[in-house]
């Protein structure tokens, strides 16, 4: 497991009082438990975390804990260098 | 119209995390108020704090994350600030203790509550983020702010769905939802109630303010007491349920205590200025009330008067609060007043506002219950000028023929509420 995913399962699990091998890279929202509320609390950790910013359509379609580190990393990615944080 | 009893009860309190606790400590006269780091607080700027006093009343042992009887589900804990979470701990105790939900349905339960200040801890922390550094502000910003997240997580907790509200009347809105939750119990609008209030407002920013007005005790809230100087800020919660008294006969609930009157005013005279005569109305009237149970009142006296075997006052323990206070129960009460046994709660609870009324509502029914008179902690010398009956020194037992108890609360902006409880017998 990479830095990036290990932290981002860390996020998910103390977001929902899990322990952290509960939370894989597979594990739907809907199976965390993870509301509406949860998702938006979630990503604004995220981006905090990683200093990017998930757009709405983005934030829309995520849908499993591997669909944000994916989704972070193409981020991260796509920003000019000076701004990728960790 | 119903008669409404009190069958449940439940607190997060500086003196007791359950109402056994609570009850134990009251009558022990042992205070919750205490030295505190002011460096503790989140965003405290040292070594030049800026607060002069030095004592505050908090609750002890406060954790849900780890104690079972005070879980709450993540889900709670993101969308609550600590007060709110006092106040759903509270409810779940109450609720628990009274069996309420097993016997009502829970589409027309109503929840009143009181909390005034709301969640203060979220917004200094977002706005000192934001402000100071350009942080962004979290989403759960608002809902943790809202003086009426705990109201509504105690209606998610519990599946209640009947009318749902939360008062904001500063240091009176605990006696407010108290109050209101009766009258709706009484009018037969709901069939039961869970009503109290909670507040957890001992952030930085709330402390600096306090100490700005230079109403807060250098040392301990000591009401009533000859040199008493100052209020003790607190935080807590309580909770009551409330039923009919039929309803809780033909269950074989245990009843706690009766209510019988709710009065209401406005000084309409100024913001933090209390006038005697605007307490004393709200007093008048909440006697007035109780004639509806206890019979009609004469032209120019209330009959329920010479019943009143104890008063909760509010009692801050500023010169001036406590002076006017005593004031208007003069008015008030006339020829009785300076008969009748008067403490403070305060002094064991510190001032929780929008808590208060509800901590010191919770109070006077274990005192009723009890048929014993909790006593003003720290006091030695009561103000002689004030010529009332203070408690102090050690519980005093409830007179065998003065069954009634008022609880005043008497709130900056000049919002005055006043609950009138009665000892049950069976």
């Amino acid at each position: 497991m990479d830095d990036l995913q290990a932290r981002i399962i860390e996020l998910v699990a103390k977001s929902k009082n899990l322990p952290v091998s509960d939370v894989r890279m597979d594990s739907t929202f809907e199976e965390l438990q993870i509301d509406s509320l949860d998702k938006i609390n979630l990503s604004f950790e995220v981006e905090e975390m990683f200093s990017i910013e998930i757009p709405d359509d983005a934030l829309n379609s995520l849908r499993t804990v591997g669909d944000v580190v994916r989704g972070v990393e193409t981020l991260r990615a796509a920003a000019p260098p000076n701004s990728t944080a960790s | 119209m119903n008669r409404v009893v009190v069958t449940g009860l439940g607190c997060i309190t500086p003196i007791g995390n359950s109402v056994d606790a609570f009850r134990e400590a009251m009558f022990a006269g042992r205070s919750g108020i205490a030295p505190f780091d002011p460096g503790s607080l989140p965003g405290v700027l040292l070594p030049e704090h800026g607060i002069r006093f030095k004592t505050t009343a908090k609750v002890k042992d406060f954790q849900p994350t780890q104690n079972p009887a005070q879980h709450l589900t993540s889900g709670f804990l993101l969308t609550s600030e600590l007060g709110a979470q006092f106040g759903i701990v509270a409810a779940r105790q109450a609720i628990a203790h009274s069996g309420v939900l097993q016997h009502y349905d829970p589409a027309a339960i109503a929840i009143v509550s009181g909390c005034s200040c709301g969640g203060r801890a979220a917004d200094e922390d977002a706005n000192r983020n934001l402000y100071l550094r350009g942080a962004r502000v979290p989403p759960t910003a608002i809902i943790r702010t809202m003086a009426s997240s705990g109201t509504s997580n105690i209606a998610i907790e519990n599946g209640i769905t009947g009318p749902t509200l939360n008062i904001a009347t500063a240091c009176a809105s605990g006696t407010h939802a108290v109050g209101l939750a009766f009258q709706m119990v009484r009018s037969g609008m709901a069939p039961a109630a869970i009503t109290g209030g909670y507040e957890a407002a001992l952030t930085y920013g709330f402390l600096r303010a306090w100490d700005s007005m230079r109403v807060v005790s250098p040392t301990s809230c000591r009401p009533f007491a000859a040199d008493r100087d100052g209020m003790t800020l607190g935080e807590g919660a309580a909770m009551l349920i409330l039923e009919p008294l039929d309803a809780a006969l033909a269950r074989g609930a245990r009843i706690y205590a009766e209510i019988v009157g709710f009065g209401m005013s406005a000084d309409a005279h100024h913001v933090t200025q209390p006038r005697a005569e605007g307490a004393a109305l709200a007093m008048r009237r909440a006697l007035a009330d109780s004639a509806t149970i206890l019979g009609a009142p004469g032209p120019d006296m209330l009959p329920s008067v010479q019943r009143v075997g104890y008063i909760n006052a509010h009692g801050t323990g500023t010169q001036t609060n406590d002076a006017v206070e005593a004031a208007a129960i003069h008015q008030a009460l006339g020829e009785f007043a300076p008969h009748i046994p008067v403490g403070a709660t305060k002094s064991l609870t510190g001032h929780s506002i929008g808590a208060a009324g509800a901590i010191e509502a919770l109070a006077t029914v274990l005192a009723l219950d009890a048929a014993s008179l909790p006593y003003t902690a720290g006091v030695t010398a009561v103000d002689p000028s004030l010529h009332l009956d203070i408690l102090i020194g050690e519980p005093r037992p409830l007179a065998a023929d003065r069954d009634l108890a008022l609880s005043n609360s008497l709130a900056f902006g000049g919002l005055n509420a006043v609950l009138v409880f009665r000892q049950y017998r069976a």
